[in-house]
């Protein structure tokens, strides 16, 4: 038995052929990967002098690719786990793919302290030695529940697809079929079914809602928890937090933009969902302002040295190009667009919300250098440098690549858009939850 | 148990830097070269840090020696994940080679800068190798791993040993760390802080003594006697 939806053909669709211009795609990007891969080899054979880090910069890129990741991938269980809390119906047809965000970019995140290790060989100390005084196991702990939990969040939502696909796509190869029949876990789509599948995912999302609050903040505390100015304030969780939140929904609007053109979703992905985002993005811009102006005027007005140093680093020193830049990207132009241009108009939007991604990778990248460069006593002998090599800017583009050929692989065998969760009725018996019905009548 | 400290007498140092180089050749630093060292990756337990105020000729220089804090309530240790860096029960924090992950999460937390990683495996001009100290608890440290000042742990170990072997009981005077015993001229004082009749007691007691940073709250056990 399997919902009613009238979009489900243009749904399936993409998993009916996959192109020589996606394996084209596939191809390119399975190679930067591979080279980013065969980077780090280098690099840990030759030792992480290869890299621009030094004294007093220890952390650089990869920490900040790493709370990039970890940042993005709050995307999906913001939309899915709170705005699904929320009851708010409209979150349906995305639902799928901003969780993908979430699966596909957390292993970067992991990937990117991996590199960063100077002995990634002794991974295996953290469990047989691991000590919770240190906020590296907090993230080890909080970071790796998040994986474990998306995946089984994300694996549960899908089941009655991937039934469905078991059922429908009778021309794919064999593989691909046998693939769909082991995973649907022998799914018949009985109400009985979908009704315990619905209390699960509610279950769920209140654990995955506390989890993805948990985990950017303590994210954040590996800076917060030390005695460094600039890093040790309060403030940095919640403000890493709502980052996290901007700019994975941010994601979310490239994402859909990107599904919507190539495969041809306009009517599975109305715009009236954009718009939806598009205000939730104003809020959190809003939000992200806020805590700006708390933070940074907390530490002009206190005027502490050690405090000011950083400060003006950021505001008229080394960094100030990089500050005022980032500043102008994540808020100044992509507000101006929200409120101008915004509205009904896809393409505005998915240049605000590449903007915002832009501007967010180099907030991480300001909170985490500009303290280390001018570190107390050593200021002394003249401030530090950092300078990104080649390495570094190669693993970057590596994990892009990896994150966006999961994702493109992903969608050609599996549906991007939850044909359940944007039915018109499932099978009879199944009480059908309010929002549901909202759902479905964003979806026309 | 001794809780092991230092006074440097700043009034006495006049930064010659041989401590520097005694702990080098005592604890097998490796030598980054002009070019790495130009990056920030020279490796230097004990450094000698120049705090210049003013502008020539109204100019103050203070010259502070630097090793290790040996703090009482060590930032860097809390923060390690897998206790590869740890506070003995005298007080010295050490570093387990073979354990440390190399995270680099101690050294950003040490308000001091105390720390150094070993961005490429240790190397020495040739000249040099042949005089590296054949102490295997010094022995070069692998590339990827954090290391720093011991107060010459090792130096301790073997203080103990000689004492055991002949048959006396070992003496707080016994241990002294090679910057100290270096130290031309004679700044640096080594001793048991607990212990009320030691020197090191007295002068870090002394009106003059201060500590880096002690507003942090770290408590280091290395204390400095003000100039002038
Ligand atoms: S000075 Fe730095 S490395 Fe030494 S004990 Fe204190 S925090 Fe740790
Ligand atoms: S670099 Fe080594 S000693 Fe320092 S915190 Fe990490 S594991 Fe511990």
């Amino acid at each position: 038995m399997h919902p009613e939806n009238k979009n489900e053909t243009v749904i399936l669709n993409p998993l009916r052929k996959v192109g020589l211009a996606d394996k084209l795609l596939w191809a390119t990007l399975l190679g930067l990967l591979l080279l980013g891969i065969g980077v780090w080899i280098r690099q840990y054979v030759l030792g992480l002098g290869i890299t621009g880090l030094n004294r007093p910069v220890y952390w650089g890129v990869y920490l900040t690719n790493f709370v990039f990741f970890i940042g993005l991938a709050h995307s999906g269980t913001f939309i899915s786990a709170i705005l699904r809390l929320a009851g708010q119906g409209w979150r349906k047809p995305l639902t799928r793919a901003a969780e993908a965000i979430t699966l596909f970019s957390l292993p970067f995140g992991v990937a990117s302290i991996l590199v960063d290790m100077g002995r990634p060989d002794r991974i295996l100390n953290l469990i047989w030695f691991g000590r919770y005084e240190s906020p590296i196991l907090w993230d080890v702990t909080a970071v790796g529940l998040y994986l474990l939990s998306s995946i089984v969040f994300f694996y549960f939502s899908l089941i009655p697809d991937i039934a469905l696909c078991r059922d429908r796509l009778t021309q794919a190869p064999g593989w691909q079929r046998r693939m769909y029949t082991i995973l649907a876990l022998g799914w018949r789509g009985t109400p009985q079914q979908y009704h315990r599948l619905e209390r699960v995912l509610d279950g769920m999302a209140i654990f995955m809602t506390m989890l993805v609050v948990t985990v950017h903040t303590v994210v954040s505390w590996l800076f917060g928890m030390t005695l460094q100015p600039g890093w040790h304030t309060a403030l940095i969780g919640p403000f890493f937090l709502l980052g996290a939140i901007l700019s994975g929904t941010a994601a979310v609007v490239i994402v859909l933009a990107i599904l919507r053109k190539v495969y041809r979703f306009q009517h599975v992905l109305p715009v009236s969902l954009f718009n939806s985002l598009r205000k939730l993005l104003i809020t959190f811009l809003l939000g992200w302002l806020y805590f700006m102006i708390a933070e940074h005027l907390t530490i002009g007005y206190g005027n502490m040295k050690e405090e000011m140093v950083v400060l003006q680093d950021k505001f008229s020193g080394n960094y100030a190009l990089i500050f005022w830049s980032m500043a102008v990207l994540v808020f100044g132009v992509p507000l101006l667009i929200f409120l101008i241009k915004g509205k009904d108009s896809i393409g505005w939007m998915v240049l605000a919300c590449v903007l915002i991604n832009i501007g967010m990778w180099m907030e991480r990248y300001i909170v985490i250098v500009p303290t280390q460069i001018s570190p107390r006593l050593l200021s002394v002998s003249g401030q530090g440098i950092y300078l990104p090599t080649m390495t570094e800017a190669l693993i970057t583009v590596a994990c892009f690549a990896g994150f966006t050929l999961l994702y493109a692989v992903f969608t050609r065998y599996f549906p991007i858009v939850p044909v359940w969760e944007t039915a018109e009725s499932l099978p009879v018996g199944h009480e059908a939850e309010p929002a549901l019905q909202t759902g479905s009548a964003t979806a026309d | 148990m001794p809780r092991w400290g230092m006074v440097i007498d700043l009034d006495k140092c006049f930064a010659c830097q041989s401590c520097t180089v005694a702990c080098r050749m005592e604890n097998n630093t490796p030598v980054a070269g002009p070019d790495q060292a130009g990056k920030g990756r020279a490796i230097l337990w004990n450094e000698v840090l120049p705090f210049i105020e003013g502008e020539y000729p109204r100019l103050v220089a203070t010259m502070i020696p630097r090793p290790c804090m040996h703090c009482d309530y060590p930032p860097c240790t809390k923060v390690c994940p897998v206790r590869a860096t740890y506070k003995n029960e005298e007080g010295i924090v050490v570093v387990d080679y073979n354990r440390c992950i190399g995270c680099r999460m101690c050294t950003v937390a040490c308000p001091y800068g105390v720390r150094y990683f070993n961005w490429f495996p240790p190397e020495w001009p040739e000249e040099l190798k042949q005089h590296l100290n054949p102490d295997p608890e010094v022995a070069p440290r692998p590339k990827g791993v954090v290391e720093k000042c011991s107060f010459c742990i090792q130096r301790l170990h073997k203080a103990r040993q000689k004492a055991d072997a002949e048959g006396r009981a070992f003496m707080a005077t016994d241990y002294i760390p090679a910057c100290v015993q270096t130290c031309t001229g004679h700044a640096r004082y080594f001793g048991d802080l607990d212990d009320p009749t030691s020197l090191v007691h007295q002068l870090a007691h002394s009106p003059r003594a201060f500590r880096l940073l002690e507003e942090l709250g770290t408590e280091p056990k290395v204390y400095y006697l003000k100039q002038g």
